[in-house]
């Protein structure tokens, strides 16, 4: 890492890629990021001049899947390119160097580079116990990320962990498990979803490279060309849910038909993500398409709005079986119960002055018996 | 003008005709209001309560062909629409209709409401007290109910105009679009906007109820008012 580190261009051709290779892996790289065609000369232009930025991917309370997802996207020149030419110089999953060596990497790369280099986050962060539940190195992961954010040139919280806290951060959240954007004061790209969809996370990435800038957001920090749309939106069994053709129960004949999955619980109608148009492991399918329901693993919360196969989520502190309609159902009928008990309260409370005004009608005015009022 | 059951059985032996005063209390927006509500809101609830649990439907024809769900959906959004901007009008209302519509009848800040609160309280809901009605328009107590609906009427609109946010092009409810995450998400805001659905549910039932119990007890044309924007009033005869 010595002087100016070659271009992603140069890079390409030391490793033997063709300029036709080079072109193809820019035209994916625009298409990841919403670029339009006439927009490609751009995205040439930036990669045979810009040198490729450092990159320092952090894992914190996780389990990887994040990174699991990256290295299987879809298209396997934009992996290679900006896995091996982002120059991940620090990422406890994939790098060569172990203890020191590790540790010496990650500090050169924040000294040197600073405000250039890249921070991509995997996982939440302890706040509890002065963040004793995750520590690497001897530090805890809320010091590590406070370093690491300061001088960083943008700020990417891969999945649900690191932009919504995910599991660990389901209740009872034992160790106080918290989204990076809620502890560090810069501006953060939140890419949720456990794991989010590989194409969507080098899309973010491929922009960030091509436009020196962060895509536009929307207000939970989430890329609007990725996260502005609900998986239900452009589901294909969207015209299943119009007609009102639902799955029953996981073996009828509406779930071979392949029928909506409102009623299993699928949490597609709640959900902001791309799946259902992008879908998963190179366009093949996507929960949905498999006969799962979608379980909302990009919505903030969503392991507490179980049960995944019941459309209405479990009401809290009233037992798992119990909904909204449960308690509601439950309150109404002590409402009609209480207006039963009042009916008779007043026939007998209020006997006495309902009777006085009838005898007024009927005795005093015989004449006026059929107008009189009852 | 309260008086007590006592004296009343006093009068019992010479019963008489009371004359009534005729007076004007509900204006026309007010009816309006009201009856524009009750029809939404008899659309309202059971489309509501059918998108959360839509029935199996068997039927013959293909797919193509039916569109039931979606009816039931469009017919919420449309009614759900006509809530809203009627709501709006009310409260506009409650700023220049007549000394019964005001706005300071639903928002108890005087000591006095407050204390016929507790009376009304005690006479008709727990009936300790049997004396003879006071007032005209809103009691307190009925104020607070009403109070109590226009919340969980503002807080349904604004819910489920937030959620229909996702699925409009129109800037108005994008508008609302900022509950979403300060409530935690869409399935938090439409559990909520569910569990308020109940909340104007059991509003109604008491709400009737405790209309034709006072028409009952008083006879004083407490439901035909709504109708017609007239009640009645004992004169000061006994
Ligand atoms: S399967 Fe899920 S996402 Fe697809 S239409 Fe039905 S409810 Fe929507
Ligand atoms: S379909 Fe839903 S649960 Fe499945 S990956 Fe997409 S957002 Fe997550």
């Amino acid at each position: 890492m010595n002087g100016r580190s070659p271009t992603i261009w140069q890079a390409m051709q030391a490793r033997g890629y063709t300029r036709r290779d080079f072109l193809q892996f820019c035209t994916v790289a625009a298409t990841l990021s919403g670029i339009q065609l006439s927009g490609l000369g751009k995205v040439v232009h930036a990669f045979e001049t810009k040198s490729r930025p450092p990159v320092v991917w952090l894992h914190f309370q996780e389990c990887t899947c994040c990174s699991e997802s990256f290295i299987r996207s879809s298209h396997p020149i934009v992996a290679d390119i900006l896995l091996d030419y982002l120059s991940l110089d620090y990422t406890e999953t994939l790098q060569a160097a172990a203890g020191h060596q590790a540790e010496k990497s990650y500090h050169d790369t924040i000294t040197k580079y600073p405000g250039q280099y890249i921070l991509l986050v995997e996982g939440s962060v302890p706040m509890k116990d002065d963040g004793a539940y995750c520590m690497i190195g001897g530090r805890s992961a809320e010091q590590i990320l406070r370093e690491a954010a300061k001088d960083a040139a943008a700020v990417i919280a891969w999945g649900s962990c690191a932009s919504n806290g995910c599991i660990q951060s389901a209740n009872p959240n034992p160790t106080n498990a918290t989204p990076i954007h809620k502890i560090i004061s810069k501006p953060v790209i939140n890419v949720p979803g456990c794991p989010p969809i590989a194409d969507v996370m080098t899309g973010v990435v491929a922009h960030l490279l091509v436009f020196g800038r962060a895509p536009e957001l929307d207000s939970q920090g989430r890329p609007k060309e990725f996260y502005s749309r609900r998986v239900h939106d452009t589901c294909y069994r969207r015209p299943f849910y119009d007609a009102g053709l639902f799955v029953e129960s996981w073996d009828d004949d509406a779930a071979r038909q392949g029928y909506c999955l409102y009623k299993m619980g699928c949490r597609g109608p709640t959900t902001y993500n791309a799946c259902s148009v992008t879908k998963w492991n190179g366009g093949l399918s996507y929960p949905i398409q498999s006969g799962h329901g979608c379980i909302g693993c990009s919505e903030a919360g969503f392991w507490d709005n179980g049960p995944f196969y019941q459309h209405l989520p479990a009401f809290p502190g009233f037992g798992i079986e119990s909904t909204a309609d449960t308690i509601g159902a439950l309150a109404g009928a002590a409402a009609l119960g209480g207006v039963a008990a009042h009916l008779v309260l007043t026939n007998v409370r209020k006997r006495q002055l309902i009777n006085i005004d009838k005898k007024a009608g009927g005795v005093a005015a015989p004449e006026e018996k059929e107008g009189g009022d009852q | 003008m309260a008086q007590k059951v006592q004296s009343m059985a006093g009068v019992r032996a010479q019963p008489r005709i009371h004359a009534y005063d005729r007076v004007y209390v509900w204006e026309l927006p007010v009816r309006n209001y009201h009856w524009i509500n009750v029809l939404c809101l008899m659309f309202l609830i059971p489309t509501g309560y059918i998108i959360g649990n839509p029935q199996a439907v068997f039927s013959a024809n293909e797919p193509y062909q039916q569109y039931w769900f979606g009816i039931v959906r469009f017919t919420h959004f449309a009614s759900g629409m006509v809530f809203f901007f009627n709501f709006l009008f009310r409260i506009y209302w409650g700023f220049v209709g007549n000394r019964f519509a005001k706005w300071n009848n639903y928002i108890l800040m005087k000591k006095a409401q407050w204390r016929k609160l507790i009376e009304v309280f005690s006479v008709d809901i727990l009936q300790l007290k049997l004396t003879r009605p006071m007032g005209r328009g809103h009691n307190p107590l009925a104020a607070l109910s009403y109070f109590v609906f226009f919340l969980i009427s503002m807080f349904q609109a604004a819910t489920g105009l937030a959620l229909y946010a996702s699925m409009s092009s129109w800037w108005f409810p994008k508008l609302f679009t900022w509950i979403v995450p300060l409530m935690g998400g869409d399935m938090a805001v439409r559990q909520w906007h569910h569990m308020a659905m109940w909340g104007s549910i059991i509003f109604i039932v008491f709400h009737v109820y405790i209309v034709f119990y006072h028409d009952y007890v008083e006879g004083r044309g407490t439901t035909s008012g709504m109708i017609s924007g007239w009640e009645f009033e004992r004169k000061e005869d006994e």
